[in-house]
């Protein structure tokens, strides 16, 4: 589109790239307004009453914040506070052990030679993109065999064997982590789990840091499978509490607490995205090489 | 001697690879391939529940479960269509106008400040697709928002049924998902662009190419390897759609089960324990997905020796 403007020769000319320049920040900051439009009416909406927003849709905002979030908060079916913590304790918990073993089984492939070893690296990047939901019949059986229904295992061990994370290590300590260093510990003295604990590990920090954010976000969202395996009202997380929301006959509901409990899963996660939002760009840069 | 030490050592090393990748395989073993192989062996039985109390089976019964999954009671058909569409309908835009922010983003005579429009292009990624699938329903509701805004417009008094509808259904879910996916894809594509070799571009501008030719003739050719990922990645991604269209539509049988997505049909399954039936779902889906991972992994393995082999390369000229 912009680039109709530009011929050759016109590089030097200032005001045919003034043009493309602005066309490009027109279509851009439409799409920008298009994808906060949907969060601009929650956050809206989050601070109206049940009335105020069926009787149509407003940009001002009004002052029934406090009361929403009361309602929500002592609301007896949703437990939103219960699910907000059991939503954390299982995506901190997946976020850490998913690292941390990602990190350990690529520094196995990295650091050493065994027979085994590219037989086990090709085999982990062959299932790296078979989905979940193929082995949930049999996760689900399992999970009751081993009577795990409404525990937070299951949710959280699997995570164990993460491909994608291992293979973002991976990349990143071909890059990151020369063998020397290794070497040099060894020579030191330092076991091999020491060294992996006291040296790998702080080199890792970058690449711990934004898959940590990308595991916890998507342990965060997971509804799939936390559905098929609580059903306990005090272990739900909070995709549960959504769905359960969803499931009522919502249309009758105080709306202003559906948006506000909407909001709470929601802008958490929004608010450490803003934050950390260089650092999460950098990681997903970074993973796209690998394409 | 000394080299009979060596040996030693190395294979007292081995035993550490073996060590370390043990924790990620056991798991793997006992969370994701057993799971594979009972969901197989239940694809063989009927095993049912009547009335939610009643059991029936487990009772070997071959392919029937197959069977049943193409007749025309069930017609799975019409679910992979369904996914398909929804799927290609967020893909498209989701490809174009990537490509399209990713060569502006890095065309180097426009110097288009980014930083911001990345970060918000990439915001919904990170939102609960559950909670997205929510937010929409209650926006496109008839009470809602863009209702609201439409009335406002065009003076109309009656609402738009958008979930009542089989195309404007499946058009919110594919925008729901253009939404969520089209900023991961265009910082993917940038940092494709940003690998080119810049010379390229610089002799292209001396050969007097304009930003259209230089876009088709080098950018694009280069970045095709990229592009194909993506399409693949996105496809088996697509393939899992659930947590949007059925938050959007409750239980998928919304507007004649016109956005109900192969998983949405399978956790039906898995929900009223009709295992048999799940199980089979089960082994299509994972027949289709696994013919699409192969194409992933083929791609990705083949990069991995180039890389090498230019990195042993890079290495032999420092040392020169």
């Amino acid at each position: 589109m912009a680039y109709s403007a530009d011929v050759v020769g016109a590089k030097s000319n200032k005001r045919s790239l003034l043009i493309s320049r602005t066309w490009c920040y027109i279509v851009l900051t439409l799409f920008a307004v298009l994808a906060l439009i949907p969060f601009f009416f929650l956050v809206i909406n989050m601070t109206r009453s049940h009335s105020e927003i069926t009787k149509g849709f407003s940009v001002i905002p009004s002052d029934y914040f406090k009361t929403n979030f009361n309602n929500v908060m002592k609301h007896a079916e949703w437990k939103m506070l219960n699910s907000l913590k059991n939503s954390l304790i299982v995506s901190g918990c997946t976020a850490f052990i998913s690292t941390y073993f990602s990190s350990l089984t690529a520094y196995a492939i990295h650091a050493y030679n065994f027979k085994l070893k590219k037989a086990a690296f090709s085999f982990i990047l062959m299932i790296m993109m078979i989905p979940g939901q193929v082995s949930a019949l049999g996760f689900v059986k399992l999970v009751g065999n081993m009577e795990l229904t409404n525990s937070f295992i299951p949710l959280i061990v699997p995570a164990i064997a993460a491909p994608s994370t291992f293979f973002f290590m991976k990349q990143y300590m071909d890059s990151a982590l020369p063998l020397d260093i290794i070497e040099a510990a060894r020579i030191d003295g330092s076991g091999e789990f020491r060294t992996f604990n006291k040296l790998v590990l702080p080199i890792m920090k970058p690449a711990i840091a934004v898959q940590a954010i990308f595991t916890f976000v998507g342990s965060w969202n997971n509804y799939f499978i936390p559905a098929l395996i609580i059903d306990d009202p005090t272990k739900r997380t909070l995709p549960i509490v959504i769905a359960l929301i969803r499931s009522t006959d919502y249309a009758r509901f105080d709306m202003g607490a559906i948006y506000m409990a909407i909001g709470i899963s929601i802008l958490p996660v929004a608010l450490v995205y803003l934050i950390l939002s260089k650092f999460i760009i950098r990681g997903i840069a970074l993973g796209a090489v690998k394409g | 001697m000394a080299t009979q030490k060596v040996k030693r050592k190395s294979v007292s090393y081995a035993k550490w690879g073996y060590i370390f990748i043990l924790p990620f395989f056991i798991t793997f073993a006992v969370f994701t391939c057993v799971p594979l192989f009972s969901t197989i062996y239940n694809a063989f039985f009927e095993n049912y529940l009547i009335q939610g109390w009643m059991q029936v089976g487990p009772n070997y019964v071959g392919i029937e479960n197959f069977e049943k999954l193409f007749s025309v009671d069930v017609n799975l058909g019409k679910y992979f269509y369904n996914t398909f569409v929804m799927w290609i309908m967020g893909f498209i835009p989701q490809i174009v106008f990537s490509l399209l922010f990713a060569a502006w983003f890095t065309d180097l005579r426009l110097k288009l400040k980014t930083g911001g429009y990345k970060i918000i292009f990439y915001l919904p990624n990170v939102i609960m697709a559950a909670a997205m699938g929510m937010l929409f329903s209650v926006i496109f509701a008839p009470g809602g928002p863009v209702n609201d805004v439409y009335k406002a417009i065009t003076g109309s008094t009656e609402s738009i049924m958008f979930f009542e509808n089989e195309w404007p259904l499946r058009g919110v879910v594919a925008l729901i998902n253009f939404l969520m996916w089209f900023g991961n894809t265009t910082i993917m594509l940038m940092a494709a662009i940003n690998g080119i070799d810049p010379s390229l571009y610089e002799s292209a501008q001396i050969d007097g190419a304009n930003p259209r030719q230089t876009f088709f003739k080098i950018t694009l050719p280069l970045i095709r390897p990229i592009l194909l990922y993506v399409l693949i990645t996105s496809l088996i991604g697509g393939l899992q759609m659930f947590d949007v269209p059925k938050l959007l539509t409750g239980n998928g049988m919304a507007a004649d089960r016109s956005a109900m997505t192969i998983v949405m049909l399978l956790d039906n399954h898995l929900y009223s324990k009709n295992y048999g039936m799940a199980g089979a779902i089960s082994v299509i889906l994972f027949v289709v997905a696994a013919v699409l991972s192969l194409l992933v992994f083929a791609m990705v393995k083949e990069r991995e020796p180039k890389k090498k082999k230019a990195k042993a390369q890079a290495e032999k000229g420092g040392t020169k």
